[in-house]
């Protein structure tokens, strides 16, 4: 909503300067969004007349003009806009006049004297940009101040306005407010209804009741086509944001500003038949005033005639029956339509008009007629013409219920200490009905507010108005109690911090990727997809985070990072049969120099097992175990999934050759994802008795095929139950001289040990011994001598 | 002096004179040793078994008795003087030895530690930690939602159905027709107060998503919604926990404050919060629109009818909620001037951060 301050205040007019008038708008809640002078701040430009022009005698494109400033001679003034001429009234900015950002001086220009210049529109901050003189009518009163002719000295108010405060989208709505707020006598346009001398009337049928409670029409004949808008009401207009298009138009813009009613006129000349107000039939199509063809929906209302739909109700007329300069008969149209059957419509197709805002939000349906006999008035005063009686048809109108209001709850909600004198002063200053019931004010909104339907409404109403600034905060009462904290569980910031302590960094990836990643990461898989993707390439939601890091690495590769350390933390989301899994995760991703670049150590590529041993200590105190795996991402022979009790936690492995190659990757980055909940899992510690007893280490080297994995000659161990081994571990592995080229050496630490005595020579060989044979049975492990 | 000389000299007469030119060979060789074993050496030849002053002592039996306790006490004096000369010579050079071994240790202790370095979190990670810290010091729970929802918690529980005007405020993204990407973290007040029953104060940051992109807007973006069902909740409280947390984050006690009536279907009344802009402290500035103030969230006393949705009884309990942006506030406390650097994931940007 954008209006000039100079129209407001001819209907209220509060003591107050336009800044304070925008804050206390503001802190109403109906927020300024923009408070702009209508001109630059200038003086001494006065409406001057061109007497004569002739051409500069040194330069092409200069003329020097004689000009009435009125002032005792004419003033001779150098100018070069390419369209002046003889007889023109523009602005005349007078020697010492100070326009922004320059003064004028008596010049010289290429030898000719210049005793002013004549403005543009852009000169005087009128307009961003201009193509010539500001040409004023040719009644513009010689020598007055273009300030005053102009009425440049006011603000232009733009209302950010929410959507509850429909009744604000009009001037006498915004008036009404500033009066109730400052206490100020509200000074509206008195509007009769308009003289009927014609007797021309056109049935209305009315068959979609619901959506159209009220319809009224009347017909005007005989209007002047030659009529013009009037200054008054194109300043109006402009400052409103709206162009001047022809007289009918304009007046029923006028009026849709000034009372908020929309009004919609029809050439009569076009109409075939009654009106109809119905629900479009599915399909049917309009071609709307803006050359839009419309496909209609069944739920969408129509103004029909004979020859089918002309005008989408409350949203936009039809071309075939617009008026244009040859229009002398209108059927003019003023209609309370229902909000739920307008709104949603214009958005779906594509539409956002001044008309559909207002009736989406609910347009005041007590004061339809009067809108139609304002605009009729105007009509009559401006185009001449003959107006016929109104054809209104009326349905089951809305009704305001009286609302409940306490004055004990409102300062209970709000945490006031309110009076019943100050609650009844509140509502009546914005014009509410009310009695008192017992302890209660019943209070009956007025039919153009469409936001009170419950005491919380009333209770708005009263802080509003009390002030947001004058409710004293406080510190919030409420009894002690401690949060819970459970044991069992790690917070993730925790997992957060061990991966940034093992120098991982965080990063931020959208949920939402290129359909092509997820075919890359997650092959096989059917991502969700969005309906209206906001680009092709964030068209569906991500079922693993190994693509965005990927994104990540690249961006980062392409800025010279060569060693990138990252990780992300956040949802995945999985179609499944009737709804979405949308589990939390945790991914990594390492590249390049496993540490950063130093001395005393030789730079060597980030591999798998630096990896592994990063995942091993985010999964401490519990031992993740590794299974070799397959994962479309990744290396066939350098995978694993990761288990943590049972649970398939997730994956680590390096980039599979094949997408290095397709994401232009030199060396292979080390990947990894987990799934978040069992990464928080801890287990509450108990304690346990400690020996008094020396352990005993015995180490076993065996002899082994390449192809059995080291986790199944531990896991065989352990299996064993042996009394007293705590520990088997691997330390080293040999591969090379003295060993079969298809083999390898694997050397194991046996830890012994019992609370109640030190094992013997002989309990531990016989042990090692069984752990020997058993190797030798089960994987055909020879002892290396 | 030659050894056959002191081998002759040991097995003479216990003389005064002897005994001191012993003594005096006995320090002058001490003295000369350099290292240890040396030294050793030297003391065997004096003090050991057949060393010089050993068989000196040997002579004393063939002494009269009368003679024999002063020529044992010229020995002992003179062992006493070279044990004692040993001890010393033994300490300087342990010492010596010391030395050059920390000498020959020395580290150039400016060169820099090797190992890994320290990575850092994400920017708004670690305003959302600052929040939760915040609120957390006062109470409120950290609970979560799911980020496909449905219609229902997204929009028709909170008081926004079919149609409304506010719905077109949202610019959605849809699943399907019945699914969404939530636009707001506020659909979590429905699921935690469906399950759990009031007194309730949770607060619920996750990421939430706007299909519009533009230099001040990102198609996904982090929110903390906030929600206290009480008793005794009101819109003063609101005011007051709000004010306190903004002085809190931005650590600026006279960080002025300022609510303004404003419309969210599920709030009533409603209201925007502004703090006095930090950048220019109020005297109005770019980032502020020269207004002075800076629009950092949305809050309100909770609507009665969202109340209803969940089966509380709304003339018991009375709640306020807000909603705030992350990464707004993240750009406020660390001068964040570009919302889309958030997500561009620069290394170098992130860094800033650790």
């Amino acid at each position: 909503m954008k209006f000039s301050e100079r129209w407001l205040r001819t209907l209220v007019n509060p003591a107050l300067q336009s800044t304070q008038l925008s804050h206390l708008l503001t802190m109403a809640g109906l927020e300024v969004e923009a408070l702009d002078a209508v001109a630059a701040d200038f003086s001494d430009v006065v409406v001057g007349q061109v007497l004569s022009v002739v051409p500069h005698p040194d330069a092409d494109r200069l003329r020097v003009c004689q000009v009435d400033a009125g002032m005792e001679t004419p003033l001779q003034i150098v100018c070069g806009a390419p369209n002046v001429s003889e007889g023109v009234r523009v602005p005349c900015a007078l020697i010492g006049a100070k326009l922004p950002g320059f003064e004028i001086k008596k010049a010289k220009l290429r030898g000719i004297e210049s005793q002013g210049m004549l403005c543009s529109a852009r000169e005087l901050g009128l307009a961003e940009e201009a193509d010539g003189l500001l040409l004023l009518p040719d009644d513009a009163p010689v020598g007055s101040n273009i300030r005053d002719y102009l009425h440049l000295d006011d603000m232009l108010y733009t209302l950010k306005l929410t959507p509850n405060r429909s009744d604000c989208l009009s001037m006498v709505g915004v008036a009404r407010e500033v009066s109730a707020l400052t206490d100020s006598p509200l000074n509206l346009p008195l509007i009769a209804p308009a003289t009927v001398n014609g007797s021309v009337t056109r049935n209305v049928q009315v068959s979609a009741g619901q959506a159209c409670p009220r319809y009224c029409g009347r017909i005007i004949r005989q209007l002047n086509r030659s009529a013009q808008t009037p200054a008054w009401m194109t300043e109006r207009l402009s400052r409103s944001g709206l162009r001047s298009i022809s007289p009918v138009v304009d007046i029923t813009n006028y009026v849709l500003l000034e009372l908020g009613q929309p009004l919609h006129a029809f050439d009569l000349g076009k109409l075939a038949g009654d009106i109809q107000v119905r629900l479009a039939t599915p399909g049917e199509t309009l071609k709307l005033l803006n050359d839009q063809r419309a496909v209609l929906d069944a739920d969408m209302l129509v103004i029909a005639d004979d020859n089918g739909a002309q005008a989408l109700a409350g949203i936009m007329g039809g071309a075939a029956t617009a008026v244009d300069e040859n229009t002398a008969e209108i059927f003019l149209e003023a209609a309370y339509f229902d909000p739920d059957a307008i709104a949603g419509r214009a958005r779906r197709l594509g539409l956002s008009t001044d008309s559909s805002h207002r009736y989406e939000r609910g347009v005041d349906y007590a004061s339809t007629r009067n809108a139609l006999e304002r605009a009729t008035t105007l009509i009559l005063e401006i185009c001449g013409g003959e107006a016929c009686p109104i054809t209104e048809v009326n349905g089951i109108l809305p009704e305001r219920l009286p609302v409940t209001l306490r004055t004990a709850r409102a300062n209970k909600v709000l945490g006031t200490i309110l009076n019943d004198a100050e609650v009844e002063k509140t509502l009546a200053r914005l014009g509410f009905t009310y009695h008192r019931d017992d302890a209660a004010y019943q209070v009956t909104p007025p039919s153009y507010r469409f936001d009170l339907n419950i005491e919380e409404d009333l209770i708005e109403e009263l802080a509003r108005v009390y002030g947001y600034d004058n409710i004293q905060a406080q510190a919030p009462v409420a009894s002690l109690n401690m949060l819970p904290q459970p044991e069992h569980q790690r917070a993730i910031d925790t997992v957060r911090s061990l991966l940034v302590a093992r120098d991982y960094q965080e990063v931020i990836t959208y949920s939402f990727v290129d359909a092509a990643w997820e075919a890359d990461f997650a092959p096989g898989g059917l991502p969700v997809a969005l309906k209206n993707p906001i680009a092709s390439q964030m068209s569906v939601m991500r079922s693993t985070l190994l693509s965005g890091l990927m994104d990540v690495l690249r961006s980062n590769l392409n800025r010279r990072q060569e060693r990138v350390r990252i990780f992300e933390s956040g949802r995945c989301y999985l179609p499944t049969g009737d709804g979405f899994d949308q589990p939390q995760r945790l991914a990594g991703l390492a590249y390049g120099n496993a540490a950063p670049e130093q001395w005393g150590s030789t730079a060597r590529n980030v591999d798998f097992f630096d990896v592994k041993a990063d995942i091993e200590a985010l999964c401490w105190p519990q031992i993740a175990r590794f299974e070799k795996a397959a994962h479309a991402a990744m290396h066939p022979g350098q995978c694993a999934e990761v288990w943590l009790d049972e649970v398939q936690a997730g994956w680590l492995g390096t980039l599979h050759p094949q997408l290095m190659q397709k994401y232009d990757l030199d060396i292979a980055p080390v990947i990894f994802e987990l799934s978040l909940p069992p990464l928080l899992i801890r287990a509450l510690p108990s304690h346990g008795e400690v020996s008094r007893f020396q352990s005993v280490r015995r180490d076993l080297a065996v002899i082994i095929d390449e192809s059995v994995p080291v986790q199944a000659l531990i896991d065989a161990m352990y299996a064993a139950h042996i009394e007293g081994v705590v520990e088997v571990a691997l330390f080293d592995v040999y591969r090379g001289k003295g060993i079969d080229s298809d083999k390898k050496s694997l050397a194991f630490r046996v830890l012994l040990q019992d609370t109640q005595k030190t094992f013997t020579d002989t309990e531990v060989d016989t042990a090692m011994a069984y752990f020997t044979d058993l190797l030798k049975q089960k994987f055909n492990a020879q002892l290396r001598s | 002096m030659p050894v056959e000389f002191l081998e002759t000299l040991s097995r003479d007469k216990i003389t005064m004179q002897n005994l001191d030119t012993i003594v005096a060979e006995a320090l002058k060789e001490f003295s000369s040793a350099s290292q240890g074993v040396e030294l050793e050496q030297a003391k065997a030849r004096y003090l050991g078994k057949s060393g010089f002053l050993t068989e000196q002592l040997k002579q004393l039996g063939k002494l009269p008795a009368a003679e024999r306790p002063s020529a044992g006490n010229l020995i002992n004096q003179a062992k006493e003087q070279i044990q004692q000369a040993l001890e010393m010579r033994r300490a300087t050079l342990a010492q010596e030895q010391l030395n050059s071994k920390l000498a020959a240790e020395m580290l150039d202790v400016t060169l820099p530690g090797r190992g890994l370095s320290m990575g850092g979190l994400h920017p708004v990670t670690r305003t959302l930690a600052r929040i939760q810290a915040l609120f957390a010091s006062i109470g409120f729970e950290v609970t979560e939602g799911p980020e496909i929802e449905t219609d229902f918690y997204n929009f028709t529980a909170l008081n926004i159905p079919e149609n409304h005007p506010a719905r077109a405020m949202h610019d959605t993204f849809y699943v399907d027709d019945k699914h969404l990407l939530r636009t707001h973290t506020s659909p979590v007040q429905i699921h935690y107060l469906q399950a759990n029953k009031p007194p309730i104060k949770i607060i619920a940051p996750g990421r939430v998503y706007r299909c519009d992109s533009d230099v001040t807007h990102t198609p996904m973006f982090h929110q903390v919604e906030g929600l206290w069902v009480d008793e005794e909740v009101s819109f003063a409280a609101l005011k007051g926990v709000l004010a306190d947390f903004m002085q809190r984050f931005f650590e600026r006690d006279d960080l002025q404050v300022r609510f303004r009536p404003s419309f969210f279907p599920f709030t009533e009344p409603s209201a925007e919060m502004d703090i006095a802009c930090v950048m220019c402290g109020g005297d109005g500035c770019r980032v502020c629109s020269h207004t002075g103030w800076l629009e950092v969230l949305g809050c309100g006393m909770v609507h009665p009818n969202v109340l209803g949705h969940v089966h509380v009884d709304s003339e018991k309990y009375l709640g306020f909620a807000f909603g705030m942006g992350v990464e707004r506030l993240a750009m406020l406390r660390y001068g964040v001037d570009d919302l889309r650097l958030f997500f561009a994931n620069d290394l170098r940007f992130l860094k800033q951060f650790n």
